[in-house]
This record gives C-alpha cells, sequence and structure tokens, in this order.
C-alpha cells in the first residue's frame, strides 16, 4: 500500500468537483468591502459563512488599536508564551477576560483550536475518562484522542444518555470529565446545559464548556450559554476562540480552578507555539470591550438570526430545532448540496457547504452564519437565494 | 453458551440490517471492508451494542476491532 493511497478518496472528490467546475473548499476572499461583503473567487457576495457573528473585523476601534499596537510594538512576538512570548497585553487580555467572565484564572492561547485542543488533550490523562458530546468540534476529539484517557462520546445533547454512561462508571463518574459545546458550530443547535450541569452534579465529576459560538451573542452579558443557563457556577473551564464573535485570532480557557496557573504550563499548544502577535492582542481587547459596551449588538444579532431562521424554515427547508446564529440547511443528497451552494454562489451569497465526514450526520449542510452587521434587506438577499433554488428544484430529502 | 457466543449471537442481530444482500455475516466478517460499513454506520451499530450490554465502548479501542470477532471479545473484556 502506497503513502498516498488513504488520500485517494479526497484526491477523487477534487476532481469530481473541478470536473463540474466548483470549489467550495478554500474559495479566495480576494477584497473585503464591510464585515458583511466582499469579493470572493472573482463575485461580489454576501458573506454568509464566516462566523463574523459583530461583524467586529471592521470595527474602527478594533482597526486603531491593532494599528496602534503594530506600530509601538512591532508585527509578532517571535516567540512561545512561555518563552519571551508574553508581552503586558498578554497579560492583560487574560485578567479581562476573567473579569468579564467573573472568575480568577484566564489562559490566552493562539488559536481557538489551541485552546480546545490543548485544554482537552491536557486536563485528564491515563487513567481518568472523558465523556464528550458525539457532535463536538475536531478540535476537541483530536485533543482528547492525544490525552490518553479514556474517552467515551455519549448521544448528542441527551442528558440522559451522559447520565447512564455515567452510572456505568460507578465510583469513577467523580473524577471524570465532560466535554459540551454551547452552540455546536455546525448544526448551530444549543446544548441542553441546565440538564447537563444537573447530571455533573448528580455526579460530582468536572464540565469543560466550549463556546465558541456562543461568546458575545447569548446570555445577559454576552457570556455565553453557560450564562443564559444559569449555570455558570457548575461549568469547571469554559473555553473559547477570538476568531469569531470578537473578529480576530486566539482563544482561551477560564475558570476558578487555582490549578489553572499550573496547568498552563503543561499544555502543550500554549508551550509549544508563538504567541499571538501584538495587533491581534490588541484588537480582542478592543472587541471584548465593545462586548461589554454594545448589548445592542447582540440584539441585532438575534434579530438577523431570528430572520434568516424564520425565512428559511417558512421555504420547507429543513433547518435547525431553533434559531441559532449558525442557521444550516440539511440536503440529503450530497450533489444537490454542491449544486446549490454553487447556485447560492452564483446569486451572490457565500455560505459554507460542509458534507460528509465533516458533517455531524450522512447528511450534507448548507451552513450560514449571521451576522449583527447585516442589514434586514441583506438577510432578504439570503432567504431569496434561497427562495430561488426551491422554486426550481425541489429539496430530494427523503427524511 | 458462553460469553463470547453470547456476545456474538446479539452483535449478529444488531448487524443484520447492514449486511448487504449476498453477503454472509460470520465472526470474520470485516465491519468495514466486508460489510461496507461508514464510520457513522459504525458508531450508530456501536451505540445499539453498548445499550443492549449496558457498557460503554472507549473510542480509544475502536481501532483495534476490525472483525465481528474483534467487537464480541472486546465486550467481553469490558464485560
Amino acid at each position: 500500500m502506497s503513502l498516498f493511497d488513504k488520500f485517494q478518496p479526497m484526491i477523487d472528490m477534487r476532481a469530481e468537483l473541478a470536473e463540474i467546475g466548483v470549489m467550495p473548499f478554500g474559495p479566495v476572499t480576494e477584497k473585503l468591502f464591510s464585515a458583511t461583503e466582499g469579493i470572493v473567487n472573482g463575485k461580489h457576495v454576501i458573506l454568509a459563512g464566516t462566523n463574523n457573528y459583530l461583524g467586529l473585523t471592521f470595527n474602527p476601534d478594533c482597526i486603531s488599536a491593532a494599528q496602534q499596537a503594530v506600530a509601538e510594538q512591532g508585527t509578532g512576538t517571535t516567540g512561545s508564551r512561555m518563552a519571551n512570548g508574553t508581552f503586558s497585553d498578554h497579560l492583560l487580555l487574560e485578567q479581562e477576560l476573567a473579569d468579564f467572565f467573573g472568575v480568577n484564572h484566564a489562559i490566552v492561547f493562539s488559536t481557538g483550536y489551541a485552546a480546545t485542543m490543548g485544554m482537552s488533550a491536557t486536563l485528564a490523562g491515563p487513567g481518568d475518562v472523558i465523556l464528550l458530546d458525539a457532535d463536538s468540534h475536531a478540535s476537541i476529539y483530536d485533543g482528547v484522542m492525544l490525552s490518553g484517557a479514556e474517552v467515551i462520546r455519549f448521544r448528542h445533547n441527551d442528558p440522559a444518555d451522559l447520565d447512564k454512561r455515567l452510572r456505568r462508571l460507578g465510583e469513577r463518574a467523580k473524577e471524570a470529565l465532560v466535554i459540551v459545546e454551547g452552540i455546536y458550530s455546525m448544526g448551530g443547535d444549543q446544548s441542553p446545559l441546565a440538564e447537563i450541569a444537573a447530571v455533573k452534579r448528580k455526579y460530582g465529576c468536572y464540565l469543560m464548556v466550549d463556546e465558541a459560538h456562543s461568546l458575545g451573542m447569548i446570555g445577559e452579558n454576552g457570556r455565553g450559554v453557560a450564562e443564559s443557563e444559569g449555570v455558570e457556577a457548575d461549568v469547571d473551564f469554559i473555553i473559547g476562540t477570538f476568531s469569531k464573535s470578537l473578529g480576530a485570532i486566539g482563544g482561551y480557557c477560564v475558570s476558578n480552578h487555582p490549578e489553572l496557573e499550573a496547568i498552563r504550563f503543561t499544555v502543550r499548544s500554549y508551550i509549544f507555539t508563538a504567541s499571538s502577535s501584538p495587533a491581534v492582542i490588541a484588537s480582542s481587547r478592543a472587541a471584548l470591550r465593545i462586548i461589554k459596551q454594545q448589548p445592542e449588538l447582540r440584539t441585532r444579532l438575534w434579530d438577523n438570526a431570528n430572520q434568516l431562521y424564520d425565512g428559511l424554515k417558512a421555504l420547507g427547508l429543513k433547518v435547525g430545532p431553533q434559531a441559532s446564529p449558525v442557521v444550516a440547511v440539511t440536503i440529503e443528497d450530497r450533489a444537490q448540496a454542491i449544486s446549490w451552494w454553487t447556485q447560492l454562489f452564483d446569486l451572490g451569497v457565500y455560505v459554507n457547504l460542509v458534507v460528509p465526514p465533516a458533517s455531524p450526520s450522512v447528511h450534507s449542510l448548507l451552513r450560514c452564519s449571521v451576522s449583527a452587521a447585516y442589514s434586514s434587506e441583506q438577510v432578504e438577499k439570503i432567504i431569496s437565494a434561497f427562495t430561488t433554488l426551491v422554486n426550481t428544484t425541489p429539496v430530494n430529502n427523503a427524511g | 453458551m458462553s460469553d463470547y457466543q453470547a456476545h456474538l449471537s446479539r452483535i449478529f442481530e444488531v448487524l443484520q440490517p447492514y449486511v448487504p444482500e449476498g453477503e454472509e455475516l460470520n465472526e470474520q466478517s470485516e465491519l468495514v471492508a466486508d460489510l461496507g460499513l461508514s464510520s457513522i454506520d459504525v458508531m450508530e451499530m456501536i451505540v445499539e451494542i453498548e445499550d443492549f450490554f449496558d457498557i460503554s465502548i472507549p473510542l480509544n479501542i475502536l481501532p483495534d476491532i476490525s472483525t465481528v470477532g474483534d467487537l464480541a471479545k472486546a465486550i467481553g473484556n469490558i464485560n
């Protein structure tokens, strides 16, 4: 067997897409007009698949803070947090994150992947047990498989299944680590976190929640699903990213456990990578301030999310169980999903095409992520593009 | 009937709907190569088996399970 044989399915898929003139993976953004529109692959499109939930990538305060940081501190740190890569601003952002979440400790990572993968790989180790929601992000799967711990999946968003699996562990349950997400990245559905937290309390285990797609978007203060469900005290570790609602790049873990300060020096994705550049830290700090000071952004985001969700649902499309900043349309037939993605693009709407195995089931997704920066007319244009498709091609969903 | 045979028997029942026409199921049957199960099919099938035996099969051991017989042995080890 050749070294490259295992890549044949990907080679075949790329060839199949190239033959029909489609390349939905890795489209090139050539020019941006704003947080919501740009030129992608030569086409002027509405950006409906960029996770730019609060539209802060072009916020003047964020840009100005980044520019000033570059001028004063240079373009990069050229080192790891553990060596020469901790600047004063990294520590200030950690303190501001801890204050924002109302906890005592925070770690800033260079990417969201480094945060979720690193914490998932490090908190539990050989002899420990991790229970993770089946629809967890790839970064969590990657981390837990590196941990050396026993890894058990439970059914997606099913507290009863989690309960059953913790019961099966007997005495080991109280030291187990449960990992869930606040809002799931692909389907946009929300965790039943109050019920998950009740199961956590019943067994006395630990709970880590990935709020990558909920920071700044949900909860009275924008702290995520743990806040909106009133269970922040039950969550031992919150992890997340700066690359979505904060419009930058980076990741974090916050906790009240004092051990986090020692744990940071054992997380390999923290130790063995360069720290975030000064510009990234500065714009992330500015964005975090905006989340605190401008709750109206959340209102606009949810107005737009509700408008898009209701509009697509009214077309008879198979969307998630509730309105969410991620509105994913399930298309069972992969060829139709590819065709629809292409037609949406031609109609001036860029969404994410998600096909198995990246999708959480055997079906494909046309995944839209909503932005607070959309005008109502832009949301209507997205709905209108889907309407055109529904009117010309019946959805081939058997279920 | 030994535990192993009992586990095999139950696995045969769960797998039956997944068996392609003309394919005979036995303990040497490869879950992916012979039965053509996708990774999602394998996970669905594992959940059914977990519920029946009231066990959790760790993800860590799945790479070592390629045949029906491997799965029956793994269940025996967990029990």
